[in-house]
């Protein structure tokens, strides 16, 4: 099947067979390996994209499903030689070790930085009515569906927690 | 350079005596530093390219087809059926394919038994397509029949059982100790198995070019593994190489050559083409190598002042039929506290679950939360307090060989970490409640064998003044290109950005790779050496002693003269270093040491438990990177919390299935599961019998013992006692107190 996805911001013409998840268009069809594999079940949060500005799991979506749709990846974020603030506090922290959930999570941080500048509450925010504090916890909270195995959860907050800081976001 | 040109010199140590602490007479002021890992910026960009990542022109793709039944044979595969599919190029179902990965450190094939199938999820074909998507969908169509056989799954009534010599012993009188003791304990505790779930599934994309093969493949010790997959498919090693810069986790999982790497590189070899094999995470489940489950009856006794006379760590474990692996769960009872009266005893029941090896610190990772449970309820029992009743029970020399401790910071571990973690505010079980929870605190020593491997690397002093490090070593996650960077900067006065680190290549020169906590002592040694190596050669050059040259910022100093690294003659050098084990292994009990405080909060109604707090601090002689260590110690005390609260594959009692493949019910922690944790590595230490460098490992020390410490907080807060583990809130909410 014929689809167009504007993939950052550059449109791909690509002719998939629709059982093509929009992980593996990226991966295998278009060379774009920044975006991880780890359980292709929407479990692990290892495909963390922005799909039109919010985060998904690309493998948990069909390529054929965004005809026209704004996929951003992590090869968009930064370069090596010109990080930008959220990968270089991961780097500065050693928020990551073995680095393949590493891309996951700053998509997902990303985004999840600025649901919370746009006021979403979460799960455990204690106001559904005024503006989240973005606390270690609520961080934490809204980064579990990203899992690390080698288990850099703590300084993968402590790197968010930075940017927080930088943006002037709030954090009792 | 390639392999088979000799280096300019090479300089070799059997580590048969103490040497001199050379590191400490440096003066570049890079090692032990909080360097941030040189390959962090691919990592955090996408660019590192891992093994599934490489997409040769004309690629296939694989995908493995396991077994549904537990034992017998496979009678018929569809092949035909399958092959006329869109797009299937082949279905391979029998030689040269393997039964599950090679053992660690093996060196040769695991089991090669098709059409045998020995547990359930075993792989018994490879379905090649041009696409994933078509290879997929043919692998979930074959029709596959069997003939099937009965089979044991169960390893407490498991048949048979066998009890390595090795593993047996008994000194003294233990019954006759515990009946004479002043205070006796007698407990069972049970672990459940355990997966490493690395976060990348194992991977292989198979090339073949003029007879040789070349596998990108995600392994953590590439001259092992390149004997395994030579041998798996009856070749000369000198025709395969391994490439495995990036590794996205190990923990064991990828110590030996596994399944997909063999179809691929059989496939691709049939094929004439390239191709990929990516296991997916249910595969990664079930055709790895688990953590065996165990049961663990502890006895200890003690006299009237809490001093232990009888000591028994008695276990019982399981694998496969013909695995040579069994966890060696007492691995760190056997030297860490006395007691005259000794006995040890290790069974293995045979048994056909998926097999079993290594997964992060086999042995103490296990046999720790057995022992430092049973340690504290032997402090409650005799009212003395756990850090005083352990320190008391440190001996001069070990129990069974009396052989003496090289560094060994137990006790200041568990002094500092107490008055660091606020001990002295824990009170009686069961007496602080906060809102609806019970609060307590608990504390559990960590132990973790050390040892050293041979390792070659080559450094090569470039006409730049550069250095260039290259060895076979892989970086799972560890750090391995920044320590590496930083002893070689060290050793020749030079800063990180003038030193290039290549690794994770079968053609370089070889060291041990990772595992068992020995990957940076060791191949940090080679390294050191051909380092050394180096610096005599300059020395030389200057004509003064080594003693009384001065390397630093890529300037050379000795005698009267200065000269910058680049206008030396005779650029490039190489240098070998060679390090091998000896005599100090023998004549010195060698670990790391540590000790772990939890503060739980335990659900006074539900019975869930919550980390509040987590120190861990630990002694590991000389700390090579202060950065990326303490982030092993969180990796492995997180480890550790996944243990003690959520981890437990199932196994179905009918047909011993993993029936919990996925990460959706095999509960790993998540970030709401951790709170900030409390990593210390103590300062000043260096252990001299260890290896040249002075340091010891420590990704898995950090988890041996984690576990316990939160065990015994959850008994201090809410007088449960649960002996199985992961402590789920069934096996507490029975036991909950009444509130106030």
């Amino acid at each position: 099947m014929d689809v167009t996805l504007s993939i950052n911001g550059t449109d791909h013409r690509l002719d998939l067979d629709p059982r093509v998840t929009v992980l593996d268009a990226l991966r295998h069809h278009l060379g774009l390996t920044g975006t991880k594999k780890g359980c292709d079940h929407g479990q692990c949060g290892a495909c963390t994209v922005l799909l039109n500005g919010r985060r998904v799991n690309s493998c948990l979506t069909l390529a054929v499903m965004h005809d026209g749709d704004e996929i951003t990846t992590i090869e968009s974020l930064g370069s090596p030689d010109a990080l930008n603030p959220l990968q270089d506090a991961f780097v500065r922290n050693d928020g990551f070790q073995c680095g393949y959930c590493t891309p996951g999570q700053i998509m997902s941080a990303t985004a999840m930085l600025q649901e919370a500048e746009d006021g979403w509450p979460s799960y455990i925010s204690r106001s559904l009515e005024t503006d989240p504090d973005l606390t270690d916890e609520e961080i934490a909270e809204r980064m579990s569906g990203n899992l690390c195995r080698c288990s850099a959860y703590p300084r993968i907050r402590q790197a968010i927690a930075e940017v927080r800081d930088a943006r002037g976001m709030a954090a009792e | 350079m390639s392999l088979d040109q000799s280096p300019d010199q090479t300089t070799e140590l059997t580590m048969d005596k103490a040497q001199p602490r050379l590191l400490d007479a440096m003066s570049q002021g890079l090692l032990g530093t909080r360097l941030s890992r040189p390959e962090g910026a691919l990592k955090v960009t996408g660019r590192a390219a891992y093994a599934a990542e490489h997409l040769p022109d004309n690629l296939a793709t694989g995908v493995l087809v396991r077994a549904t039944i537990t034992k017998g044979k496979v009678s018929h595969i569809d092949s035909d059926g399958a092959k006329a599919m869109k797009g299937v190029l082949a279905v391979f179902n029998g030689d040269p394919l393997v039964r599950n990965p090679a053992q660690g450190q093996a060196g040769e094939a695991p089991a090669q038994v098709l059409p045998e199938v020995h547990y359930f999820g075993q792989p018994i074909a490879l379905v090649v397509a041009s696409t994933f998507e078509q290879a997929r969908a043919a692998a979930q169509s074959m029709t596959v029949t069997y003939e099937e056989e009965d089979a044991e799954v169960e390893p407490a009534t498991a048949s048979t059982v066998d009890k390595p010599k090795k593993s047996q012993s008994d000194t003294g009188d233990l019954e006759g100790a515990l009946r004479d003791a002043a205070t006796a304990i007698d407990v069972t505790y049970a672990t459940a198995p355990h997966t490493s779930a690395a976060m990348e599934p194992h991977a292989s994309v198979a090339e073949w070019k003029d007879g040789r093969l070349t596998l990108h493949g995600s392994y953590q010790m590439l001259k092992h593994n390149l004997a395994e997959l030579a041998d798996a498919l009856d070749m000369s090693e000198d025709n395969v190489r391994i490439l495995a810069p990036y590794v996205g986790g190990g923990f064991g999982s990828k110590l030996g050559i596994a399944p997909e790497a063999v179809a691929a590189a059989h496939a691709a070899r049939e094929l004439k083409r390239p191709v990929r094999v990516v296991m997916g995470r249910d595969q990664v489940f079930q055709m790895t190598l688990r953590r065996s489950e165990t049961t663990q009856r502890i006895r200890l006794g003690c006299d009237a002042s809490g001093r232990m006379t009888a000591l028994a760590h008695e276990d019982r474990v399981s694998n496969l039929p013909g695995e040579a692996f069994s966890e060696p769960v007492a691995q760190g009872t056997h030297f860490l506290y006395g007691g005259e009266n000794r006995r040890f005893t290790h069974e293995v029941a045979r048994i056909h679950r998926p097999g079993t090896g290594s997964v992060r610190a086999p042995g103490e990772a296990v046999g720790m939360i057995a022992l430092e449970c049973a340690m504290d309820e032997l402090a409650e029992a005799t009212g003395i307090d756990p850090i005083e009743l352990r320190v008391m029970n440190m001996r001069e020399t070990t129990p069974a060989d009396g052989l003496p401790y090289s560094e060994r910071g137990l006790e200041r571990c568990l002094r500092e970490g107490a008055a660091r973690f606020g001990w002295d505010g824990r009170r009686p079980a069961a007496q602080r409640l906060d809102g609806d929870w019970w609060i307590g605190m608990g504390v559990a020593s960590a132990v973790r064998t050390n040892q050293m491997e041979e390792s070659v690397a080559r450094v090569t002093l470039q006409s730049d003044g550069t250095a260039l490090v290259e060895t076979d070593m892989t970086d799972i996650g560890t750090g391995s290109y920044a320590i590496l960077t930083q002893i070689a900067g060290e050793m020749l006065g030079l800063p990180a950005k003038k030193v290039r680190v290549r690794i994770g290549d079968s053609d370089l020169p070889k060291s041990s790779g990772s595992g068992g906590s020995f990957g940076a002592q060791s191949c940090g040694s080679a390294v050191f050496l051909a380092c050394k190596g180096l610096r005599e050669w300059i020395a030389d050059k200057l004509d003064v002693s080594p003693a009384d040259l001065t390397l630093r910022d890529g300037v050379a100093t000795g005698g009267n003269v200065q000269m910058s690294l680049a206008d030396f003659a005779g650029l490039p050098q190489t240098s070998e270093g060679h390090v091998k084990p000896g005599d100090t292994a023998d004549d010195f009990a060698i670990a790391g040491y540590g000790a772990h405080f939890a503060e739980v909060g335990v659900h006074a109604d539900t019975g869930e438990v919550r980390v509040r707090r987590m120190l861990g601090i630990f002694s590991i002689g000389r700390v090579l990177n202060r950065l990326t260590a303490e982030s092993q110690c969180h990796g492995a005390m997180i480890w550790g919390i996944g243990s003690a609260l959520t981890e437990e594959l199932m196994h179905d009692p009918r047909d011993g299935r993993i029936v919990n493949h996925n990460l959706a019910e095999y509960h790993v922690p998540v970030h709401l599961d951790v709170p900030q944790l409390d990593a210390i590595l103590l300062e000043d230490t260096r252990d001299d019998q260890a290896n040249p460098i002075q340091a010891k490992g420590i990704g898995e020390l950090g988890i041996s013992g984690a576990a316990a410490s939160i065990g015994n907080a959850v008994f201090n807060a809410c007088g449960v006692r649960v002996r199985d583990f992961p402590m789920t809130p069934d096996k507490i909410i029975a036991g909950l107190p009444d509130r106030p």
